[in-house]
């Protein structure tokens, strides 16, 4: 397998980089310039593209690689991947699913308890010295609360099942209404936004989903709710975000991911309602490492003619 | 108008008696004994009460209901204390005399849950070392913190099994933790392994959280032996008290690396926490604030209120005849 050649296209964990460039014929092409470079002399060699959420092969890449037979993507989300195009083309396309469900509903959680019990302020506020001059203010309890979903799929479903130990009332917004379900639904995510006390962002980005989160829906989330966002920073309009929490329109925010990843919202940096975290979701070694077995032993199992472990496409 | 209001004396003061006292002035007559330098006596005359009128005390630790203070109260009825605990009050004088102490039963149960989930995801995913991180540049770098791990699967030790450690278990269970516990007696009614030696708890443990009070036999109950056998990759999470952890050996451990991490909301001479945890990302700190929600705090004054009306109303009750 050591002469198949596979394009790099994202960022990925040292060690499946490694493992790729031990097993494979391993082109780098994260860059810009350095793809463009193994395009003019290997693009009619490569055979399989890795991928992740920092880049994915696009229409015009998949045209480029005439050879192109599967697409590994080190993520659960596809929004980089043309997915229309590889179907046409028939490209495989396999995510990294399940692995990382339970760690992204863990912190799930951990962020909504952070803004509103105020957790990191908290320690900023016994780490300066402040606790000597007198007690932090009140905080707002979480147990109890109504937690409205934005996607009920396994992430989603997996956040849910954990509030469900605090408590909390669960209500969804989905494509369509889960029959099996026994949580409430809303047919539209202004209303579950009226409804809810912490709206929780859980889908996959697609061009339907993309700011899914605007002004109206952060208006009816209101004063008192918060914004928790573990999917895509796509999800959010963010400019919007930003000025409703300015302004006191939305009670608080805790988001992993950005719009423009790395770059993250100054305006944000001194307000207590808000936690930000630099994309951490699915980032312990653990999950991180079965990520990577997984695009591995998908990349195998193709290559070998056996059935993809976890295809998309 | 106000002299018909009932006297309830505050002693402490209790940390909800700002919100207890904006939203039920309409309904005492607060004496304030705690803002007062003066002896009980002295203090009631200068707010023209006579000691047989004071009824009703609202008191917390801060300032003791001691056997003086009831014997000047000749018609005390009822102390109520915004705590679980009724040290600070002499309760055998209470049985002499027929006085009701009142208590707060598990308002604060949840709140005090939520922190002890809340502390253990952030050191585990490390949120707050996270958002210091996020916070410091418009762009950040690629993050490279050692290893994290999620929390199915973990064994997670508690210590103590009443009312917040039950709370404490019933959230981990729904992340998939295996929950096993420490507690003076075994409880038939859980299905968690007991185990009656903290040491054996923590050897068998990935986590431990303090959920149990301070008495005598509890004081250090984790110490240096406790912490060296939960080891390496094990976390701490004290919502109890300080003084169950010999704190000492608790920030040698940290900083050497023979446990992973803790989360503490208690130390044992608040405010003043070891200033050598600052340093470090593997701890988050939190100044006792596991039920300070608004929430809890208006549950709170609402069990107090309560008490107070049903003592109030049932000595009219008494006072009016019955025909």
């Amino acid at each position: 397998m050591g002469s198949i050649s596979v394009l790099l296209v994202g960022k990925v964990l040292p060690y499946l980089e490694q493992e790729l460039d031990k097993r494979y014929n391993l082109f780098r092409g994260i860059d810009p310039s350095q793809r463009a470079a193994v395009l003019r002399d290997h693009a009619s060699s490569i055979r399989a593209v890795v991928a992740s959420s920092s880049g994915g092969p696009d229409a015009a890449l998949i045209e480029a690689l005439p050879k192109l037979e599967i697409v590994s993507s080190f993520s659960v989300g596809v929004d980089r991947i043309d997915l229309q195009k590889c179907k046409e083309k028939g490209v495989r396309v396999t995510n990294t699913p399940d692995v990382l469900t339970d760690e992204v509903a863990d912190l799930t959680i951990g962020l909504i308890l952070a803004v509103l019990r105020r957790i990191c302020e908290c320690d900023r506020y016994v780490r300066s010295g402040n606790w000597k001059k007198g007690d932090y203010k009140l905080t707002t309890k979480f147990s109890g609360k109504t937690l409205g979903i934005l996607g009920l799929g396994r992430i989603g479903a997996a956040v849910a099942k954990r509030a469900e130990g605090f408590d909390c009332s669960i209500c969804y917004y989905s494509r369509n209404e889960k029959p099996d379900s026994k949580y409430k639904y809303y047919p539209s995510v202004v209303e579950l936004a009226s409804n809810c006390d912490v709206l929780v962002v859980a889908c996959p980005l697609t061009p339907e989903t993309h700011h899914i989160i605007n002004r109206e829906v952060i208006n009816a989330l209101g004063p008192k709710g918060v914004l928790i966002n573990i999917g895509r920073g796509k999800h959010v309009d963010e400019p919007e975000l930003v000025s409703a929490l300015l302004e006191g329109r939305l009670g608080g925010a805790g988001l992993d991911v950005f719009e423009k990843e790395p770059h993250v919202p100054e305006e944000l940096f001194g307000l207590e309602n808000v936690v930000l975290l630099p994309h951490v979701g699915s980032a312990t070694v653990e999950t991180r490492t079965a990520m990577a077995d997984l695009v591995l032993d998908n990349l195998e199992a193709h290559f070998l003619g056996k059935p993809l472990l976890t295809p998309l496409v | 108008m106000d002299s018909e209001l009932p006297a309830l004396l505050v002693l402490g003061p209790p940390m909800v008696f700002k919100l207890f006292q904006s939203h039920y002035s309409h309904k005492y007559r607060f004496l304030n004994a705690f803002s007062s330098h003066l002896p009980l006596p002295e203090f009631l005359q200068t707010q023209q009460t006579h000691p047989s009128s004071v009824r009703a005390i609202l008191c917390n630790p801060r300032q003791p209901v001691t056997a003086d203070v009831i014997r000047s109260l000749p018609s005390l009825g009822i102390v109520a204390t915004t705590t679980v605990g009724a040290d600070h009050i002499d309760t055998a004088e209470c049985r002499r005399r027929g006085i009701q102490v009142v208590t707060l039963g598990s308002q604060f149960a949840p709140d005090v849950a939520d922190m002890a989930v809340a502390l253990l995801i952030d050191v585990m995913f490390k949120i707050s070392a996270g958002d210091r991180f996020a916070k410091k540049s418009i762009h950040f770098k690629p993050w490279s913190f050692p290893s994290g791990s999620k929390l199915g699967g973990k064994r997670v030790g508690i210590i103590g099994l009443g009312r917040i450690g039950g709370e404490v278990a019933k959230r981990l269970e729904a992340f998939d933790c295996i929950i096993m516990y420490h507690s003076r007696n075994k409880n038939p009614s859980v299905s968690y392994t007991f185990y009656s030696n903290v040491v054996d708890l923590a050897s068998n443990s990935d986590v431990l959280i303090l959920c149990c009070p301070l008495t005598e036999q509890t004081k250090y109950i984790v110490n240096k032996e406790v912490m060296l056998a939960l080891g390496k990759d094990g976390i701490i999470v004290n919502v109890g008290r300080g003084a169950l952890i010999d704190e000492k050996e608790l920030v040698q451990c940290l900083m050497e690396g023979e446990i992973r991490g803790a989360g503490l909301d208690v130390f044992e001479n608040e405010p003043n926490v070891p200033e050598e945890l600052f340093a470090l990302d593997n701890v988050v700190l939190s100044p006792h604030a596991a039920a300070y929600t608004l929430d809890c705090f208006m549950d709170a004054c609402e069990h107090v209120a309560k008490s107070l009306d049903a003592f109030f109303s049932s000595k009219s009750l008494i006072i009016s005849p019955i025909t």
